[in-house]
């Protein structure tokens, strides 16, 4: 069953006079408890697809629906809760807030639930400890590694519970011991938890890590191939 | 509550711009209160005056004195019922620069017009029985340590020459407007020590009724026209007024002032709070994508500058309220009664709550309206 459905999308932008055509008729599915890597060269749309999907741009024509709900058609003010619950999102880098410590940073997204403090810091703790940082809760983002910080920011995108983790190339900034380590994370969590997961990445490695990846380019979908578990 | 510990870290980002922009916020409310209060000040003391107290003084001007057998002719006006007189005396104590009052006044007619000037009965017998004799406010004691029985020599700046009092007693005004750092003394020892020039600087009359303010002192006036030294007559509250116009506009002067100080600190705050704003973009980008709405975030960016903006408030106009009253400041007895009232302190408050709706509402509105793609875009 697809938990985000892509239907005939186009995209496009305007700069100045001129108009700059992202997708064309995309139309792409995304199974639910799938680990799926968007490959592509820069420029090829991906960042742009991620966006779309968590409702943080709107595409020019088409629909997009997660998990039943249609985003495309979605206002800023019912995009902010339903973003809230249903996605996790990790950027590539400047994800955290540097004035919070780990355990702040990742309590954010149940600052907009209606949960406890006790049962914010249950989960918190949890998320904290799926990724291995259990030991580095009052430690500023100052105080962490790059890979530290991305593992922070990727407890931060599960600890909500939503439907749905995207990731914006997750392991660009890192180095090789610290990519591997937030790609098994990601596998992880895929495979144990059944989260569904959308990564872009440029690295071979990082889509080495997904059952699925799509290779876009110009816009068009242009290779689709499933990679055993 | 629960966006508490973000607000408080975001202000706690740069300590130190965050407390100058308090501290400058603080400043600007303490210095408006101040001013206004100068205003309040002599707003109070212009208005002061009881409705049944007439002041009669020399027509040509105040500097001019008025003779002293007009007190009988005075007490025959019909609707009078009592009548005093002073002069101003101007003396310097030391080599102080500290500048006092001192009023020669017919002791018994004076207190018993001014019930104000409250004194303990035995020290106000002790002051009506000695010519040499007068009384003192509770800050004289304070400012030169004078105590009951005390000799206490004047230079005479008007009328030359030493002049020794003996302290009899220390009064304590039960209304804030009358100085309490004035010495008082009898007339008739100035009499006495000029060689009877019979000299009255102005007459203080009481009336039976009020209503009857403006005929009594037309009837007044009427009677010393043709004398040669003519009257002008007018209420106690206009008399005061009269010295309170002496300062010029100055309501508008410190009314102009204020406001000029508040809207400087507006424009440093203003800039502050943008420049911790435009710092934040990314940040306010990830929130948004994290679930945050508009409108948490506009509060978000509101609750830190209204921190700054009522801890600036409390510190600023608390900090006017308690110096001025702790201090019993009165601005060398210029200012009597000096002190921050209710309302400067609600005005106050007023214009806290202008400064934080003037500087935070376009930082906030931009984090609201911050569109995320683009803004990840540009700091990528």
């Amino acid at each position: 069953m697809a938990l985000v459905e892509i239907r005939d999308v186009d995209k496009s932008f305007q700069r100045g006079a001129e108009r700059i055509e992202i997708f064309t008729g995309l139309t792409l599915d995304i199974p639910e408890g799938s680990f799926t890597a968007l490959m592509g060269p820069s420029g090829s749309g991906k960042s742009t697809l991620l966006n779309l999907v968590a409702g943080l741009d709107r595409p020019t024509r088409g629909a997009i629906r997660v998990a039943g709900a249609e985003v495309s058609s979605m206002t800023p003010g019912q995009l902010a809760p339903w973003r809230a619950r249903h996605i996790g999102f990790v950027f590539q880098q400047l994800n955290l807030l540097p004035v919070l410590t780990a355990y702040q940073n990742v309590e954010l997204p149940l600052l907009l639930t209606r949960l406890s403090r006790k049962e914010r810091d249950q989960r918190i703790r949890i998320a904290l400890g799926v990724v291995g940082l259990d030991d580095r809760m009052a430690h500023y983002p100052r105080q962490l590694s790059g890979g530290q910080e991305q593992r922070v920011a990727i407890a931060r995108a599960i600890v909500a519970d939503p439907t749905l983790v995207l990731l914006d190339e997750p392991t660009g900034q890192l180095d090789a011991r610290s990519s591997a380590d937030v790609l098994q994370l990601l596998r992880r969590l895929n495979g144990e938890f059944a989260k569904t997961i959308l990564i872009v990445t440029h690295d071979a490695h990082a889509a080495e890590a997904a059952r699925t990846v799509l290779h876009l380019d110009k816009g068009t979908l242009i290779e689709r191939h499933g990679v055993p578990a | 509550m629960k966006f508490l510990h973000l607000v408080l870290a975001n202000l706690r980002r740069h300590p130190l711009r965050t407390l100058l922009t308090t501290a400058s916020v603080a400043l600007a409310l303490f210095l408006f209160a101040s001013l206004r209060t100068v205003v309040t000040t002599l707003q109070a003391a212009a208005q002061f005056g009881s409705a049944r107290r007439l002041v009669s003084t020399n027509a040509t001007g105040i500097v001019f004195t008025l003779p002293l057998g007009y007190v009988n002719k005075l007490r025959t006006v019909p609707g009078v019922e009592a009548v005093t007189w002073a002069n101003w005396f101007g003396g310097r104590y030391g080599d102080t620069k500290r500048f006092f009052a001192q009023f020669a006044v017919d002791p018994e007619s004076y207190l018993e017009m001014y019930p104000e000037i409250a004194l303990p009965e035995d020290q106000k017998q002790a002051f009506l029985r000695e010519r040499s004799a007068a009384i003192i406010g509770r800050r004289l004691v304070d400012a030169f340590g004078w105590r009951l029985g005390q000799d206490v020599t004047i230079q005479g700046t008007i009328f030359p020459g030493d002049w020794t009092f003996t302290v009899r007693g220390i009064y304590t005004p039960t209304d804030p407007v009358i100085n309490d750092d004035m010495l008082l003394f009898h007339h008739d020892y100035l009499e006495e020590r000029l060689h009877n020039p019979g000299d009255a600087g102005w007459y203080v009359i009481r009336i039976h009724d009020a209503n009857q303010a403006a005929a009594i002192a037309k009837t007044v006036d009427g009677q010393f026209r043709n004398s040669s030294a003519a009257t002008k007559t007018g209420t106690e509250q206009a008399f005061n007024a009269s010295f309170a116009t002496m300062w010029g506009n100055v309501s508008l002067l410190m009314g102009t002032m204020g406001f000029a100080v508040v809207f400087a600190i507006l424009l440093v705050t203003a800039k502050a709070r943008m420049m911790s704003a435009r710092e934040r973009t990314a940040e306010v980008a990830v929130l948004k994508t994290i679930g945050f709405s508009d409108r948490t975030l506009f509060g978000l960016v509101m609750l830190e500058t209204a921190a700054i903006a009522l801890t600036g408030a409390v510190v600023g106009l608390g900090g006017a309220k308690i110096l001025y009253r702790s201090t019993n400041f009165n601005a060398g007895g210029f200012l009597p009664g000096f002190d921050v009232t209710g309302a400067t302190l609600a005005l106050g408050a007023g214009v806290a709550l202008f400064l934080l709706l003037a500087s935070g509402l376009v930082p906030a509105i931009q984090a609201a309206r911050l569109p995320v793609v683009q803004a990840l875009r540009r700091v990528e």
